[in-house]
């Protein structure tokens, strides 16, 4: 089962930290992250990248959807 | 690579356009201090009366205006709040304890720094443990939880009230506080110092810099990419100063500036650590404010009114030195700020971080 982190509302490093644990429990797979800013979105996208996930942007009425796949 | 050549020309502008500043008129080693501005517009309206320390700042406006319209311009202008305002408020009034104890705001260590004021060497190491201190808290799992969306006219007042005090600045009238002598008597034209603003407003909105952001990413994931633009900052307004000859290395005799090392230290260890419970350094909150994050405003208000108890109160340091009574002040923001970081791990009930572990039902 894929796993879904809400960091909506949640100023950074607090999404970074989140999803970084989420990223790691996970290993690899398939991690969705929830965020609201554009200052969350991009640096949850370069810790993702950093530790060698890829990831896919959607932009929804409810804030930014962040796929992170390994 | 894209995201840091810009991050880095940012703060290569910000480097250049402080050395320009002080070229044009203000005071040296301050083209920009955010703590500085803040404290001399509080003087400005009259809450607090150091007379010397009194002016209508316009790069603070100019750094709000254009990160609201740069906001605006890449749609992420958006009215959010409701994250622990009282807080952040008091985190505000005591990050200015620290600053006004040190005599400058982080971004002003790094331009003392380039202009050879060695008493920024003790600060430095200070901004940096209080920094360390408040990641350990955040790892822990601080948060002083969610904002949500707000009425847009939250967001909106920001650049309204700073329009405000362009006007009162641009008036002049007599209620308003204008310094005759020392540093608030010292400012560029008002033309160059709003441009200037301007000019970091936006280049900071879009960047994300942050002088706190800088170091606490670097402790909590080794990650460099705003630490490049503090050292954009700091490499440009050094290679400024030494081109233009306002280089002068050394201890005694810097301007607005102190040679008390321990309470330069201690001073910036508060402004660290409040900035990161905060979420930003001074800076970064007027940008956040602009772009119509009122949990920000809220820690500026805090800012202002830090300002006037430490006036108020002869709490503020001077070049002479830092009061008894101010270094009472360094010391209950030590313990107030271990207090609100420790407290909040303590009573993780309603904003438990557990809830994010699983989707939570969207509450904006």
């Amino acid at each position: 089962m894929s796993e879904t982190v809400d960091c909506r509302g949640l100023a950074c490093p607090e999404p970074v930290l989140l999803a970084r644990e989420a990223l790691q429990r996970a290993g690899a797979g398939t991690v969705t992250v929830l965020v609201s800013s554009g200052v969350a979105r991009d640096n949850v996208s370069r810790a993702a990248r950093q530790m060698g996930w890829s990831v896919a942007v959607e932009n929804t009425a409810e804030g930014y959807v962040l796929t992170l796949s390994k | 690579m894209k995201d840091r050549l810009f991050i880095i020309a940012a703060g290569a502008v910000t480097g250049l356009l402080a050395v320009l500043l002080v070229l044009q008129g203000n005071p040296a080693n301050m083209g920009f201090c955010i703590a500085c501005f803040l404290r001399d517009i509080t003087g400005g309206l009259g809450l607090h009366r150091a007379g010397a320390v009194q002016y209508l700042r316009p790069e603070i406006m100019g750094l709000v205006l254009g990160a609201f319209i740069t906001a605006l311009i890449g749609k992420e202008f958006k009215a959010g709040g409701g994250s622990s305002p009282v807080l952040r408020f008091i985190l505000g009034i005591l990050m200015m304890a620290g600053a006004l104890t040190f005599l400058g705001c982080p971004l002003r260590m790094i331009l003392r720094l380039a202009g050879g004021d060695w008493n920024a060497l003790a600060a430095l190491p200070g901004y940096i443990a209080g920094i360390w201190v408040g990641t350990i808290f955040l790892k822990k799992g601080y948060t002083l939880g969610r904002s949500q969306s707000q009425p847009p006219l939250n967001g909106y007042a920001v650049p309204f009230l700073t329009l405000f005090l362009l006007v009162l600045l641009l008036t002049a009238p007599a209620f308003i506080f204008f310094s005759t002598e020392g540093p608030g008597s010292m400012a560029a034209p008002v033309a160059f110092s709003l441009g200037a603003g301007l000019l970091v407003g936006i280049l900071a909105q879009r960047s994300r810099l942050c002088t706190m952001g800088a170091i606490r990413d670097l402790i909590l994931f080794k990650d460099f990419h705003l630490f490049w633009g503090i050292a954009a900052i700091f490499v440009v307004a050094l290679a400024g100063n030494l081109i233009t000859g306002k280089f002068v290395p050394g201890f005694t005799d810097q301007p607005v500036a102190h040679t008390d090392g321990l309470w330069n230290f201690l001073g910036m260890a508060v402004v660290g650590l409040a900035a990161v419970l905060a979420g930003g350094c001074p800076l970064r909150q007027l940008i956040l404010s602009g772009e119509g994050n009122s949990d920000a405003l809220f820690t500026v208000l805090g800012l202002i009114t830090g300002a006037a108890f430490m006036h108020n109160f002869g709490l503020a340091a001077s070049p002479a030195g830092v009061t008894p009574a101010g270094r009472w002040s360094v010391i209950i923001a030590l313990i107030l700020l271990i207090i609100i970081g420790a407290g909040n791990l303590a009573a993780k009930t309603l904003y438990s971080r557990k809830e994010a572990k699983t989707a939570a039902p969207a509450n904006n």
